[in-house]
Formats: C-alpha cells, sequence, structure tokens
C-alpha cells in the first residue's frame, strides 16, 4: 500500500464499517506471547516508526536482541524482571477489523489478571510451545476463558520452526489437548501451526507446512463470525439514572445489555412488577425506533412508574431471575482471602447491594480442573459459592447473558475488588437432582403465559386435531417399523404430523441420560413434554419408546393429557422379539454385555388399558397403520 | 431464533461500540460520585470528550464542571478557543493555575521539563481537585498514546495524595466499576481508553465536532531543532545560531508550547488529517518533548499524579 493509491473516501468507509473482536492472549515470555503480538502488529504495519526506534534502544539497553515483549510490557519493573504483571491493551487493525488484544500474564499469580482481560473478549488465543506442548499454564488460561465465556478459541501451536514443521508433533499436541478441553465449555476450538518468529501463519501463509490445509491465524481472526454470540433475545436494561433536566421530561438511561426494544413495546420494571410502555427512545442523535446491545440510550415510558438507579426494563414475558440467593463461580482477587459470612457489597449490572458469601461447595484446580473442598478461597483460587443478599439481584445465568450474569465482589472496609462472580444455575452440576423436583420448576420466578390462539382455530388452520399416538412395546417389538409407516401415511393424507424416535432422541435431545431407572424416567418425562408442545402446535406426535414403566407411561398422560394420549401397545411377544433381534441388542443383553435391558434384565410392565394393541407378529405392516388410522378417525382426530 | 439478516441489523459498527462504551462510563461516574468533573485541556480528545458527555446527558447539559489546569504555557489561539468553545456550549468552566510557581517564573528552559510539568500540571492538578473537592475526574487519556497507559484501567484509583500504584490495580471486569473510595481518595475515569488516534479523528469528521485551528496545516514562524519543528511564540527562546524560518506545518497533539513540536503537513481539512494519520509511520506523541525526558517518563509522572 502506497500514499498515492489510498482513496481516503474508501478508508474512511472501512474504517466506519470495520467491526470489532476483542482477544485475549495468555502465556509467558517463553511462549513467545509478546513475539507472536509483535509480529501481528508489524507484519499488520501497526507499529509506528519511533516505537520500533524505541524498541531496539531499550533491547539494546538490555543487552537482548529486538525484544518485542517490551513493546506489550509497558512497567518499569515489568521490563526490568522480562515478566508481564498486568493486562496491556493493544489496538490494531486491518481493512477487514480493528483488534483489541487484552494481553495477559499467565503465571498463576495473575490468575486475577487473565480473568480481568477474558471478561470482555470474543476470543482467546491459547499458545503452546511446540516443543513443550501442553502445559499447566496453557490449561489454566483456557479453563479461566471457558470460565469467564469466551466463546471461540484458538490453540496457537508456535515454534514450528524448531520442531522441523512436523505434522506428528502438531497432531499430538492437538490430541493431547482435545482430550483436555472436552472438559470444558467451549464452543468453536481451532488448531493453527505457526511460527510467530518466522511468521509462518500468522499473517502470512507458510509454504512450510503444506500438511496444513488451514488458515491463517489473522485470517481467521478477520473471520470469526462474533456477532451471533450477542444475546439479541432477552431484553435486558439496568437503569443506571433517571435524567429529569427539566420538569417534563423524564427519562431512564442506561445501555442495552441484551435483547432488543421498540418504541410501543410493553416493557415490565423490576423489582416493583409495573408494567408500561415504551413512548420514546431518546438519543442526542434523534429518537430511535428501537434499540439493541451494546447502545446507550434513554428510555421514556408511557407511565409515571417507579424506576432508579439499580432497577431493570424487561419484557414482561421474558423475565430475568429476581434473587436473593445466588450460586457462583468466583475468581478471587484479592490478597486477603475469602471471608464465610462476611459482610460483602456485590455489584452486578447498575446494581450494589449487600451480601454475603454463606457457602463455599469447592475449589477447582485449574490444571486437571479438580475439585477439591476447600473452605475459603486465597488469591487467585477459583471455586464454586454460594451468596445470599439483603436485596434481590435481578440477574440471569452467565452462561445465558455475560452483562446480567457476572458480578464483582468488594470488601466494604478496603474497597478493594475482591472477587468476579459467574452466576450458575442452581441445579447445574449437581448429581441426584432429577426426579427429585419433577413437579415444580426449579425457578420460582415461572409465570404460565396463555396463548391466544385457541385450539379450535388451529385445528381449523390445518384440517384435524392433534393428538399422541404413544407406541410402548419391548425393543424389537415392531414400534419404529409401524410408527415410521404412520407417519409417512398420515403426511400422505395432509396431515401435520412427526415421529418422535427413542434412538433419535437418545442422541440429541436426551444424549445427556443412559438407561438406569431415573433416566428413563427423565427420558419419557422429556420426550412427553415434547409431544405436548407439537400437540399444542396442533401436530400429531407418534411417539415410538419402549416406556416399560406404567408409572412413566401415567406421567407422560398427565403431561400430554388423557384426551389426546393414545396408548398403543405392540404386544409381540418377548421370543419373537428375540428372534427378530434387528440391532443385534438381545445377543449382546443374553451376553451379559448389556447393564440393563428391557425384557431380560429390566422389567417392562404392560399396560392396563391401551387404546390399541397391535401383534406385529400377526399383522402386516399396512394392516397396523390401518388399524391406528380407524382408531384416530373413531376418535375424530382426523376425518 | 434470530436469522442471519437480523443480526446483521443490530450490529454496530467499531465506532458505534466505542462511543457507547464512552457514553456508559460516564453515566456511571454521575450515578456513582458525588461530585465528577471533566478535565479540559482543550485538544482534540477534549474535544470528543466534551461531544461524548453531551450525548450521555441529553437532553439535559453536562452536568459537572470542565476543569483547566492551565500552565500559562498554551497557544493563544488554544485560550480563544476554549473560551468560546464553553460559552457557546453553555458549559461551566473552571480555570485553574499554580500561581505559587507561576509567580515564581516556572518554565522549561530555567527549570528543565521535569520539575516544570511536576508543579504546573501535577501540582496544579492536584490542588485543583483537591480545593474543589473533586472525587472523579474525567481525563481524555487513551490506552493506544503510551504504553504505560496501555496499562491504565478505566477507573484508575489515585490514593490521597494523586499518586497512581501500577502494580496494585483494582482488577477491572466486564463493564463493571467499583467506585467505592475513601475520603481523600480519588479516581480518575478514562472513558476513551478504548479509542484509538485514528478513532477520535474520525469521530470528529463524522460528528463536526469544533477543534483548534492549529490542527489544520497552515504556513507558520518555527525553528527547526533535529526533526522537531518547534514553534514561536512570544517568549520562545532560541538557541545559539538558531533562525526561525516559515513552514507548512500542523500540530498532531496540541500542549504547552515550549514543548510542543509541529509536523511539516499540508493536510487542510480533516479527511486530510485522516489520510496523514492513515499512512502515519510515527505515533502522535513523538512531537510530545515530556515523554522523552527520562527512561519510564511518563509511568514516572502518571505515579506522581500526572494524568
Amino acid at each position: 500500500m502506497t500514499e498515492e493509491n489510498i482513496n481516503i473516501d474508501e478508508m474512511l468507509q472501512q474504517n466506519r464499517d470495520a467491526d470489532l473482536l476483542r482477544f485475549t492472549t495468555a502465556g509467558s515470555v517463553d511462549d513467545g506471547k509478546s513475539t507472536l503480538i509483535g509480529r501481528l502488529l508489524n507484519d499488520c504495519k501497526c507499529i509506528y516508526e519511533d516505537h520500533l526506534e524505541a524498541l531496539e534502544r531499550d533491547s539494546q539497553k538490555l543487552n537482548r536482541k529486538l525484544d518485542f515483549a517490551l513493546l506489550t510490557d509497558g512497567l518499569k519493573a515489568e521490563r526490568e524482571q522480562g515478566i508481564t504483571i498486568d493486562v496491556a491493551y493493544r489496538y490494531f487493525s486491518t481493512p477487514k477489523r480493528r483488534f483489541v488484544i487484552a494481553d495477559t500474564p499467565g503465571h498463576e499469580q495473575y490468575t486475577r489478571n487473565m480473568a480481568t482481560g477474558a471478561s470482555t473478549a470474543n476470543l482467546a488465543v491459547i499458545l503452546i510451545d511446540a516443543r513443550h506442548g501442553v502445559l499447566t499454564q496453557s490449561k489454566r488460561h483456557s479453563f479461566i476463558s471457558s470460565l469467564l465465556g469466551i466463546p471461540h478459541f484458538v490453540v496457537a501451536i508456535n515454534k514450528m520452526d524448531l520442531v522441523d514443521y512436523s505434522e506428528e508433533v502438531f497432531d499430538d499436541i492437538r490430541k493431547d489437548f482435545e482430550s483436555f478441553s472436552a472438559k470444558l465449555d467451549v464452543k468453536d476450538l481451532i488448531y493453527i501451526p505457526i511460527s510467530a518468529l518466522c511468521g509462518d501463519n500468522v499473517v502470512n501463509r507458510s509454504d512450510k507446512m503444506p500438511w496444513y490445509d488451514g488458515t491463517t491465524l489473522l485470517r481467521h481472526l478477520e473471520t470469526v463470525h462474533v456477532s451471533s454470540d450477542r444475546n439479541l433475545i432477552d431484553f435486558r436494561f439496568p437503569v443506571q439514572y433517571v435524567s429529569r433536566p427539566n420538569l417534563d421530561f423524564r427519562g431512564f438511561c442506561g445501555s442495552v445489555a441484551s435483547g432488543v426494544v421498540r418504541v410501543g413495546d410493553e416493557v415490565m420494571a423490576l423489582p416493583s412488577g409495573k408494567k408500561s410502555k415504551v413512548k420514546e427512545i431518546v438519543t442526542f442523535d434523534g429518537p430511535l425506533e428501537q434499540a439493541y446491545p451494546p447502545q446507550s440510550i434513554t428510555v421514556c415510558l408511557e407511565d409515571e412508574i417507579d424506576l432508579s438507579r439499580g432497577d431493570m426494563l424487561v419484557h414482561p414475558l421474558n423475565l430475568p431471575k429476581l434473587e436473593r440467593s445466588v450460586e457462583v463461580m468466583l475468581v478471587w482477587m484479592s490478597d486477603v482471602p475469602l471471608k464465610i459470612n462476611s459482610p460483602y457489597l456485590i455489584k452486578n449490572t447498575t446494581n450494589t447491594v449487600r451480601g454475603s458469601i454463606t457457602d463455599l461447595k469447592y475449589s477447582v484446580d485449574p490444571a486437571d480442573l479438580h475439585r477439591v473442598k476447600a473452605d475459603t478461597l486465597e488469591l487467585n483460587q477459583i471455586g464454586r459459592a454460594n451468596i445470599e443478599l439483603f436485596r434481590p439481584l435481578i440477574c440471569d445465568e452467565y452462561t445465558r447473558n455475560r452483562t446480567t450474569g457476572g458480578l464483582i465482589i468488594i470488601d466494604p472496609m478496603s474497597n478493594a475488588t475482591v472477587a468476579a462472580g459467574m452466576i450458575i444455575h442452581r441445579t447445574e452440576g449437581k448429581e441426584s437432582i432429577r426426579g427429585q423436583e419433577k413437579d415444580a420448576p426449579t425457578s420460582r420466578n415461572i409465570t404460565h403465559v396463555n396463548s391466544l390462539v385457541d385450539s379450535k382455530l388451529r385445528e381449523k388452520v390445518l384440517g384435524h386435531k392433534a393428538a399422541t399416538i404413544w407406541l410402548t412395546g419391548l425393543s424389537g417389538s415392531g414400534k419404529s417399523t409401524v410408527g415410521l409407516a404412520l407417519e409417512h401415511r398420515l403426511v400422505q393424507e395432509g396431515h401435520a404430523c412427526l415421529l418422535l424416535d427413542g434412538d433419535n432422541v437418545r442422541s440429541g435431545l436426551n444424549r445427556d441420560l443412559g438407561f438406569s431407572a431415573d433416566d428413563r424416567t427423565e427420558n419419557i418425562r422429556r420426550v412427553a413434554e415434547v409431544a405436548n408442545l407439537m400437540n399444542d402446535a396442533g401436530i400429531i406426535a407418534i411417539a415410538s419408546f419402549i416406556s416399560p414403566y406404567r408409572s412413566d407411561r401415567q406421567n407422560a398422560r398427565e403431561i400430554i393429557g388423557s384426551d389426546r394420549f393414545i396408548e398403543t401397545y405392540i404386544n409381540t411377544p418377548l421370543d419373537v422379539c428375540e428372534e427378530r433381534d434387528s440391532k443385534g441388542l438381545y445377543v449382546k443383553a443374553r451376553a451379559g454385555e448389556i447393564a440393563s435391558f428391557t425384557g431380560v434384565t429390566a422389567p417392562y410392565e404392560e399396560p392396563e388399558e391401551p387404546v390399541l394393541k397391535i401383534p406385529t407378529h400377526e399383522l402386516s405392516v399396512d394392516d397396523a397403520v390401518d388399524r391406528i388410522i380407524v382408531e384416530l378417525k373413531a376418535e375424530r382426530i382426523i376425518s | 431464533m434470530i436469522n442471519q439478516a437480523l443480526m446483521e441489523e443490530y450490529q454496530s459498527t467499531n465506532l458505534e461500540i466505542l462511543e457507547a462504551e464512552s457514553i456508559h462510563i460516564m453515566r456511571e461516574v454521575f450515578a456513582e460520585f458525588e461530585k465528577p468533573v471533566m478535565l479540559y485541556s482543550v485538544g482534540k480528545d477534549s474535544a470528543v470528550m466534551v461531544r461524548l458527555a453531551q450525548k450521555a446527558f441529553y437532553p439535559g447539559k453536562i452536568p459537572f464542571p470542565l476543569l483547566h489546569v492551565d500552565t500559562g504555557f498554551k497557544f493563544p489561539e488554544m485560550y480563544e478557543f476554549r473560551d468560546n468553545f464553553c460559552k457557546e456550549i453553555g458549559a461551566e468552566l473552571i480555570v485553574h493555575k499554580n500561581e505559587e510557581a507561576m509567580a515564581q517564573n516556572a518554565n522549561p528552559w530555567d527549570w528543565g521539563t521535569v520539575k516544570c510539568c511536576s508543579q504546573l500540571k501535577t501540582k496544579g492538578l492536584l490542588d485543583s481537585l483537591a480545593n474543589g473537592g473533586y472525587d472523579a475526574a474525567f481525563g481524555g487519556a487513551r490506552r493506544d498514546e503510551e504504553k504505560s497507559r496501555a496499562k491504565e484501567r478505566i477507573y484508575s484509583f489515585r490514593d490521597d495524595r494523586g499518586q497512581w500504584d501500577p502494580k496494585s490495580q483494582r482488577p477491572e471486569l466486564w463493564n463493571l466499576y467499583n467506585s467505592k473510595i475513601n475520603k481523600g481518595e480519588t479516581i480518575r475515569v478514562f472513558p476513551l481508553s478504548n479509542w484509538t488516534e485514528l478513532d477520535v479523528w474520525h469521530y470528529i469528521h463524522l460528528e463536526n465536532i469544533p477543534i483548534v485551528p492549529m490542527y489544520f496545516a497552515s504556513e507558520r514562524e518555527v525553528i527547526v531543532r533535529g526533526e522537531q519543528l518547534i514553534p514561536v511564540e512570544e517568549k520562545t527562546r532560541l538557541q545559539d545560531g538558531e533562525k526561525t524560518e516559515r513552514v507548512m506545518c500542523r500540530f498532531r497533539t496540541l500542549g504547552c508550547f515550549p514543548c510542543t513540536g509541529a509536523i511539516r503537513s499540508e493536510a487542510v481539512t480533516l479527511p486530510e488529517i485522516i489520510q496523514e494519520m492513515m499512512v502515519a509511520r510515527k505515533s502522535e506523541r513523538i512531537t510530545r518533548i515530556i515523554d522523552h525526558d527520562q527512561e519510564g517518563s511518563m509511568e514516572e509522572k502518571k505515579k506522581e499524579g500526572y494524568f
């Protein structure tokens, strides 16, 4: 790019349209982190000449080769000791994007700084020295990055030049990291072999690693899709202050934390629960029709309702939690250890509340993610705790909302920020919680919403009623075969219909469930809820599940409603099913390879009064389908 | 599920994101502190800060005063601009000078830049904050300006003597700023932390923000001293054998005239300035003599209480 051929309008347009990516890098000097940043800045032509000259001077003074670390290590103490103490922010841009690098120290004693840098990042670059493989430090960085909710990870395997650009080394490290990262909550993870020193695959593609056909680091940073990481669904507007410049104006100032709000929207003020409508969205640059994150706006309402700093505006059908007690993952950031039951200040959005930490469940070792019983948290330790609050927080889970789900803890005596907390779901990660609470939703703040569309209207639109045909029976009894044929017939005849099949559901919705009695119960409960939703939408559901327990089927009947629950028993005898053994499971079960197999090592409780019995050993598939169709017509589900 | 088209509809540009963040910060400070003040240096960053404050509190007025710590060594154009501008937007302007040091004829030629800065700027600033009883002071510093500033928090805690301790800064996560301080302690707040020089210029251009005309190129009387162009003002002292000459130049930053150099430039419009910026190979603070007067000079000044 030369001075002559720059079109200023184009450049301004580019700079104006460019979006922003914030990313973190962590590691010690030895990982080559500073070299990498220097390389990115240098190859993007983002280091000023006088800075480069100063760098040369400083490097010479310290008797080092040109040391890019001196660019980011801005403090005297850091330069003298050759370490990074605190987060440094660096800025660079390409025609596609603006970048903010939060360059964070990787050592254990700087975990808090790493968390600080990670809190606002969209992406984490995890640097690994190809010669040393996955070290504790990389694991710590990865764990903290995932804890702080960074959705995108790049594992940059550096110093490939020192391992002869070996594919095998790259693959080994990759496998090693994969086995660790499987335990983390990471949405998007890619691996790039680089040499920051030589510039391979950083900005420019390397010709030394023909085996690698992926992208360069910069190209990935420029193109990784981050706009969909934002929560545009749950409208949350924490009020910063109330603007009353004159008697005629009363506006609520704040930033949209998530979701979208439009003029005319019905909104609810929390914690009061009072409702009003958005009259106007005011800005210096004129009124807006709608606003979205991270816009800073002023909202005027139709009615005079009680609303002040610390309160929140939301949509009444999409409520956050209002909690006097929250469970959090804490990163402790103070030299003074956590004191159980001591008073602290908790700041969440614009709301600062007194509270105390009442219970510390465990601490986590970031290196291996082991949970350790703990009585306190010391500087840089991470743990799970319960916080009791004097006034309720208006919050969401952190994984759902990074703005309303994050909090800081302040020591009221020293005024220091002593910890950062991420709100988690109370039941998350707890064992044997299922079943205990099956009758009541976990949150007390759920309000049932009634649709404006009644079932009659849906029936009119779709031309039939909704029902769930619940096919129960042994493995191999022919449930799936009948179910598939029935679905096909119904759809051919112009009905809205979907088959829910056991194996399919278990590979998606219920993939976390096994075959213990508890898990089978939960499996059926979820399926029943889905069938119920489908019926509510007017769709005929066919549920094909062994569902061996009477109590579970009874539960499903209650969820779906007995008037639309058509229990159909595929009563093919066990010996026929075993003879068929279409999936080879009976053989395995008899050989003792399957622990809990219905009909062999686990019970099947026959339905007492099924609507239909379908003996598939006596009927053809078409006949079986005919019988069900006749029943549906008799029940006036279809005509 | 929100689809792609909607995602793009709700997409903000880089400058919009920066603007929203700065407004959020200003509103937080106004809501949480008893007596904030905005430091106003008459320069381009201050101009952007004032515009952001107007936006943050619209339709109200800026609810805190602007404080100019005046060394007496600013360019005449700057004083003229300052007074007109503040009157025009109806802002309350407070001008503070370290009268004692001025009475002793503090100046960089006899005192050296380190001592002169320490008295006229740092002490001037600390005294004016203490006298006014301000608990939070907005500054227009950016992290891209200088390497120790790259380490600075958005809320920068200062002890009761105005000192910065870079080794034990408060962690700052998300947009949750800790505003708790004891009496006598203060917070310096930097709403432009994440802006770059280019962002500032681009914003001035898009928003039509008035700035001191010295930022635009014109023919000026200067002394060519090495690579620096030293502007000639009434009190400027010539070294032996030096002559003044007329050079087409402009200022990338504005400070005290003895310590601020100009750069050769033909840029007379904002797009031309931005174009010059985008191909600039030298940082803006190269023309600030005080940044280079000792190793880690900015860090040392900041520890004492300087901005």
